[in-house]
């Protein structure tokens, strides 16, 4: 039987597959590098659902860089607004809530030239620009708002960030809630931070006094209850190092799927 | 051991299934046609006149059977298959954490529902009307939709693009113009509701219905499920609005997605019956290897 096993490679088409493959691999790891320069891998890649998420990641980064989220006509606002779960809050809230939030501050530093910290009555001096956009949750429900609030690139602007910046981390007075966003969502127009609603204050259940609104992304992206920002390089430095609480507690750092 | 292996009449059924066995097989029917090719080089090849006596084709029958499906179709099914699967569970772990359907817009807890799932949540603030909690799997049942909707996109592509090019969408899946008569509709259709067992030579080709099922699924029932998948997702519909828009809102696409899924399932359904009533495993053997377990004259 040996003599009829067919000779499989000649010399040419092995010549041929070798500089095939050799250029493959060779152009996949210039992708990756190219990749990684122009901010389109995720920092959740690594692990079995790597390939998944920076192929999301990737895709929309060049889609959607300044795509608006869908803005709708104020009758289309969800009655009555819908508050969901809130995690129990803590003293630290408590006492600021006693004091009417007069003492609530965002302070925000690291790769800025002007370190600051904003009292809410600070935020609100500057011009207060709204959006009636969809907060939609991993769950699948959703709802439309009416968000008041200042856009972050304002605040970005006013604390001078660093040209090398690339993340923005943010905290909840929670201390199991913060995550992060790239520059081009920090800098997006409607990346605001909101603290009004409907023509009203920002409530308690939906993220008053302070909520990040990240308007192209799922809900959990939004975190509640912002003390602290920094603006930063890499997200090594930042819990696991993995970006976000999301990614730590199994969900997914990008979140515009 | 080794003799068991190559008699596989006598292998038990459960043995046959498991992923080495099915390994082996696929390595034979990749040695085969090999095997094949070779030989319809050297049978054409008529200026090496001792060649084709030295390959007598009766003595080695299984290797001039030619393939039933092509290494293309093969590879693409099952990857397709092992998406489905990872898509179907991970979706219905996904909609546990919310059973409940809207139409329009936006929909949540204190809204009307289009309809509900009778089961249970997996998030406590869901009024489900049951006094218990499912377990939340919603973390890795998300990564785990979208890299299969990857891997299945891309192998889609690859199948309709390669099956474009190489004839197989032409020849296998397009019917006839004769096949889209009624009257070759009708017989096709009574004899599917009569159950009858396919004839040996239908196992070399598609019927009629069987070609439109396959054309549906891959050309109506894989895009829609793609685009109202899209449709849900935030910062796809902020640069393409239209993709939600049409479908009439995002709850309408999510309620919309989950239809076309159970759709889809009904296929699967549908499918596993049929391939059962053809004959279970002679199907799978030519899904697997390519290979039919009797050799049938082309017609």
């Amino acid at each position: 039987m040996s003599e009829l096993s067919p000779r499989k490679f000649s010399r040419r088409k092995l010549i041929t597959t070798g500089i095939a493959a050799a250029a493959g691999v060779g152009s996949l790891g210039v992708a990756a590098r190219l990749a990684q320069e122009y901010g389109l891998v995720p920092p959740d890649h690594g692990g079995i659902y790597g390939l998944g998420e920076t192929l999301t990641y990737a895709s929309q980064r060049l889609l959607t860089r300044h795509s608006l989220a869908r803005e709708f006509s104020r009758s289309q606002i969800s009655k009555p607004p819908f508050p969901n779960e809130i995690p129990r809050l803590n003293d630290a809230f408590k006492n600021l809530q006693a004091g009417g939030f007069a003492d609530w501050r965002l302070s925000v530093n690291g790769l800025v030239a002007k370190p600051a910290s904003f009292s809410l009555a600070q935020l609100k001096s500057y011009p207060s620009h709204s959006q009636i956009t969809m907060v939609q949750c991993e769950e699948g429900w959703s709802y439309i708002a009416e968000w008041i609030g200042v856009p972050l690139s304002q605040i970005l602007q006013a604390v001078e960030v660093h040209p090398q910046a690339r993340y923005v981390v943010y905290f909840s007075i929670d201390p199991d809630w913060w995550e992060s966003i790239d520059m081009p969502d920090a800098l997006h127009p409607q990346t605001f931070l909101t603290y009004g609603m409907n023509g009203d204050e920002l409530p308690v259940g939906n993220g008053g006094p302070l909520r990040l609104r990240v308007s192209r992304q799922l809900g959990y992206k939004s975190v509640k209850y912002i003390t602290h920002m920094m603006v930063t390089d890499d997200l090594k430095g930042f819990g696991k190092g993995l970006g976000s609480a999301a990614p730590e507690g199994g969900y997914a750092w990008y979140a515009g799927i | 051991m080794e003799t068991s292996n190559s008699s596989s009449g006598t292998t038990p059924c459960w043995i046959r299934t498991t992923p080495v066995t099915i390994l082996l097989a696929f390595s034979r029917g990749v040695r085969n046609m090999r095997a094949k090719w070779y030989h319809s080089r050297v049978s054409d090849s008529a200026c090496v006149p001792g060649a084709a006596t030295a390959v007598p084709t009766a003595a080695v029958p299984t290797t001039t059977v030619p393939s039933r499906h092509s290494v293309l179709v093969r590879v693409t099914h099952w990857i397709t298959t092992l998406c489905f699967l990872a898509l179907l569970v991970s979706g219905a772990e996904i909609v546990i954490s919310h059973p409940r359907f809207y139409w329009g817009e936006t929909g949540n807890d204190l809204t009307p529902t289009l309809f509900k799932l009778p089961i249970p949540a997996s998030r406590n603030f869901v009024p489900s009307g049951y006094g218990y909690v499912l377990p939340d799997q919603n973390g890795w049942s998300r990564y785990l939709h979208f890299q299969s909707a990857w891997v299945v996109v891309f192998t889609g592509l690859l199948y309709v693009v390669v099956g474009l090019m190489n004839g197989h969408l032409r020849k296998n899946l397009f019917p006839g113009g004769p096949d889209l008569s009624w009257r070759a509709l009708s017989t096709s259709i009574a004899s599917h509701l009569r159950f009858e067992r396919p004839s040996e030579a239908e196992a070399w080709s598609y019927n009629v219905l069987q070609r439109l099922s396959y054309l549906f699924v891959i050309f109506v029932l894989f895009p829609f499920v793609i685009w109202t998948g899209l449709a849900m997702s935030p910062a796809f519909v902020s640069a393409f609005p239209a993709t939600v828009n049409v479908l009439g809102g995002q709850q309408s696409a999510r309620t919309l997605h989950f239809f076309v899924s159970l759709s889809l399932v009904l296929f699967l359904l549908v499918h596993v019956a049929m391939v059962w009533l053809a004959g279970f495993w002679n199907r799978m053997r030519a899904m697997i290897t390519g290979r039919v377990a009797k050799p049938v004259e082309r017609i």
